[in-house]
């Protein structure tokens, strides 16, 4: 007899514009059985879990539930097919009750208060799941927030789930509790999907690895039979070293320094909370934290952007707290924030290199008008230095692969030859190659004497490019470590105010 | 389930020679449609269309009534296009018009006396200075409350309109009319002297083309309206003035509004009139978004555009069309113009078609 998948994709393709998002892809997950997706940023992951979901049509091929071929055109569909996708950035009413979150779009009649909250507490028991279910949404921490997500789809009768970077915004401790939940789940019967770019963690859940690179499945593989270096061979197509450098400045100097800052955001609530902290010459400070812990309002406070309440900050002895950004960009403070749609801040999209490379000098020119010239020849030293590939200086950068978007952030932040650097999340999204090289141009400008500051989502990454790793939990600082000596858990537990204060 | 009829779908960027072809085949397009309406009516298309062109080129009379409406266009285009980069939604032309319109025609008015040539300085300074600060209070509110540009914008258009109306039948009353209220025609000292036959205003229109053109691509405050159009965020991360790059371009957008309405009312109309601005800042917002916000594009779609006004008032008289039948005809070219956008960008899928093809 020929099993029974719970969902075959044959042949599924799909297109954007010019390009191609998925090609010929096909992937089959079994009922009890846990899945991980495995690709780089831009491999087509979530292009193909949308097609499942409903959010796009494929082009051709053919997607299979439960041994049918059906065609989903919309998320109502795909939920009728016991299809419940879990994305990364939650899909919750706020002001709601977990509960009502639950019920929230189901159709039919509703069941009363008392036997929904049973019913609610009697699913969530089976799985493992913790939750209160007459708790606000805008009461929970990140991970109560998914429980509800997961439940959202459980309630709904889903026997497939997919689950997009669940463990984003999770630390440590949190993503064990998540994956005992999804293992149980299995025990149940349910055919879970995961997507992930985190290696170990495909080794600690999954029984069977489907490998994307650049939209065509490369290979299926049981993962109880591979390892870390095969898996990332796989994804990046060519064998890789894993190793990242920490070459040893001797000579460190405090050259800004942190006190007792206080920053309200706007609406009133503390993004910062009495933090202290220096930043020397010849190192890199790392910045952990879960997303979300004060990472930006550190940023724009240093660099000007957004006012503090109390404390100071002193560079070279002299406090900088109340100038404006150009007066702080001309004291060679220099930062390169990368938000999360990347080219929110920093760069212009629309625009092209030259004018990208004219953001924070163009007013060094004499008289009304912009000099393009020297911009130019900037723009076209950084593509030979640093191996950009454009097809021109003035080519939209949004057109852009985002590898060579990081670079010209970063190489034009570099190329103003600044004195403290912050670099806030330069490898997001890009591929290992192209992180690799972020993580070497930073600890060039280390050897140069230049104190870096690397706000970092990957422990792992943080754990071996800094010299110390600075804590955040909710506004305040948890800890200053050294990153030689520290473990994953210790920092794990700082992340959630756990952990004792210590200081280095 | 099946699978829908229709889907639409992205297209990879098209390359600038591919998108002008695009353009043409609306433009195309527009005519077989525009031809099959004039068959509709009973009218001969090829005779319509020739009659159009020849309506506003055939005679030097004709060629100077079609740059006359092209003037205040061309004007108000650029005027609104300094705001649109910024992307600061301006529908506020008319009203920046009207008021440069009433600033200019104070000096006319009551002013008359003075040399000539200091006169019409006077009047043109005060045409950007009353249409900038129309143009102002809406940034204003703006920067200060983040309140919304666009209703702002339109709503202060009426108000403008309705200061005409009081200065008319108030304070500015010409008490030599008979009848119904107007003000009153300027002295001859007030109007613009005429360049080959055609009022003044073309050639400031021309040096604003021009001045706008270099403004946006070459000086930094152009610089800096690109960047603040593109994310503020970026823009105060630049270290730049994000309140002030907003004020300063919506004072320019009001004040080359506001000298269109300056030119209108002292080169072409030489009185002042409810109709000094007359739709023209409507229609600049048109022609600045065909023209993509290019000034000399904006120029080629302006003479386009004053060509199709002009021409379709002879064809009226001609045809004894009734005014109607032009706006359809206007009407058809644009849809079938600002519709073609939509295919730059996708295209769509027929059931059972697929569409992965590249």
């Amino acid at each position: 007899m020929t099993e029974q998948y719970a969902i075959e994709c044959r042949q599924i393709t799909k297109v954007f514009g010019s390009v191609i998002a998925n090609d010929k892809i096909n992937l089959t997950v079994k009922y009890g059985e846990i899945m991980a997706l495995l690709g780089e940023n831009g491999s087509g992951k979530t292009t193909l879990m949308n097609m499942l979901s409903g959010i796009y049509h494929p082009d051709s091929g053919s997607i299979l539930v439960g041994g049918k071929e059906v065609s989903i055109n919309s998320p109502v569909d795909s939920r009728n097919l016991g299809i419940g996708m879990i994305h990364q950035h939650f899909k919750l009413v706020d002001v709601f009750s977990a509960m009502e979150n639950i019920v929230l779009g189901t159709g039919g009649k509703r069941l009363g208060k008392k036997a929904l909250k049973e019913k609610i507490e009697q699913l969530s028991h089976s799985f493992g799941l913790e939750i209160e279910p007459e708790k606000k949404i805008y009461d929970m921490s990140v991970s109560e927030k998914q429980t509800v997500e997961i439940l959202k789809v459980l309630y709904r009768g889903a026997q497939i789930l997919i689950l997009d970077e669940p463990t984003a915004v999770l630390t440590p401790q949190e993503t064990d509790k998540l994956f005992a939940i999804l293992r149980k789940m299995r025990e149940q019967g349910c055919a879970i999907i995961i997507i992930t770019h985190k290696l170990h963690e495909v080794l600690s859940i999954s029984d069977r690895v489907t490998i994307l690179r650049k939209g065509q499945s490369i290979d299926t593989v049981m993962t109880k039979d591979c390892n870390e270096k095969q898996l990332t061979e796989l994804m990046v197509g060519r064998p890789v070293s894993l190793n990242i450098e920490r070459p040893e400045i001797a000579e460190k100097n405090t050259i800004l320094k942190v006190v007792d800052l206080t920053v309200e955001k706007s609406d009133g609530t503390v993004a910062l909370d009495d933090i202290s902290f220096e930043i020397k010459t010849g190192e890199i400070l790392g910045v952990a934290g879960v997303a979300g812990s004060g990472q930006k309002e550190l940023c724009e406070t240093l660099t000007g952007l957004m006012p503090a309440k109390k404390g100071a900050i002193l560079y070279h002895k002299e406090n900088v707290l109340g100038k404006t950004p150009s007066e702080i960009i001309r004291l060679g403070i220099s930062m390169s924030f990368v938000p999360e749609d990347r080219l929110g801040m920093g760069l212009v999209a629309s625009m092209g290199m030259v004018d990208n490379m004219l953001l924070k000098s163009y007013t060094e020119a004499k008289g009304p008008f912009v000099e393009r010239e020297p911009a130019r020849e900037l723009a076209e030293k950084l593509i030979d230095k640093l191996g950009i590939v454009t097809p021109g200086v003035d080519t939209p950068v949004r057109l852009m692969s985002g590898g060579n978007v990081q670079k010209v952030l970063l190489g034009r932040e570099i190329e103003s030859n600044p004195q403290v650097l912050i670099t806030a999340y330069p490898v997001r999204g890009l591929d290992i190659n192209s992180s690799y090289m972020i993580y070497d141009l930073l600890n060039e400008q280390k050897k140069k004497g230049v104190a870096v500051v690397y706000i970092g989502e990957d422990l792992d990454v943080l754990l071996e490019l800094s010299d110390r790793i600075m804590v955040l939990c909710h506004g305040k600082v948890t800890g200053v470590v050294d990153a030689k000596t520290v473990t994953k858990e210790q920092i794990g537990l700082m992340m959630t105010g756990a952990g004792k204060e210590e200081r280095v | 389930m099946k699978e829908p009829l229709i889907r639409v779908v992205k297209k990879a960027e098209l390359g600038s020679r591919e998108i002008f072809i695009l353009r043409l085949e609306a433009i195309f397009l527009a005519l077989v449609a525009g031809g099959l309406f004039i068959l509709l009516i009973g009218q001969n298309p090829f005779v319509i269309y020739k009659t159009i062109i020849t309506g506003a080129l055939r005679s030097e009379m004709a060629i100077q009534a079609t740059v006359k409406i092209a003037i205040p266009l061309l004007i108000a285009s650029l005027g609104v296009t300094l705001a649109f980069k910024m992307r600061f939604w301006n529908i506020g032309a008319e009203g920046q018009i009207i008021m440069g319109g009433i600033f200019a025609s104070y000096f006319a008015l009551f002013h008359a006396g003075w040399n000539h040539w200091l006169l019409v300085i006077v009047m043109f300074l005060a045409g950007a200075l009353g249409g900038g600060l129309w143009g102002l209070i809406p940034a204003w509110f703006k920067t200060k409350y983040d309140t919304n540009e666009t209703l702002f914008t339109l709503m202060l258009n009426y108000i403008a309109l309705n200061v005409i109306v009081f200065l008319r039948e108030g304070p500015w009353r010409d008490p030599g009319s008979q009848g119904y209220a107007k003000i009153a025609r300027f002295d001859k000292n007030a109007a613009l002297d005429k360049v080959l036959g055609i009022q003044f205003g073309w050639v400031i229109a021309l040096a604003l083309l021009v001045l706008v053109w270099i403004y946006l691509n070459r000086s930094k405050q152009g610089y800096e309206i690109g960047v603040v159009g593109e994310s503020q965020e970026t823009a105060r991360y630049a270290g730049m003035n994000v309140k002030k790059v907003v004020l300063r371009t919506m004072f320019l957008s009001g004040a080359v509004c506001g000298i269109g309405g300056m030119v209108q009312a002292c080169g072409s109309d030489v009185t002042l009139t409810t109709a000094v601005a007359g739709g023209v800042g409507f229609t600049a917002i048109i022609v600045a978004w065909l023209a993509q916000l290019n000034p000399p594009a904006i120029f080629i779609v302006t003479i386009l555009f004053s060509i199709l006004e002009k021409g379709s008032s002879v064809v009226q008289s001609s045809f004894g069309l009734s005014s109607d039948c032009a706006d359809v005809l206007q009407g058809i070219i644009l849809f079938f113009i600002l519709g073609c956008e939509l295919f730059i960008r996708y295209k769509f899928v027929f059931r059972g078609k697929g569409g992965a093809g590249v």
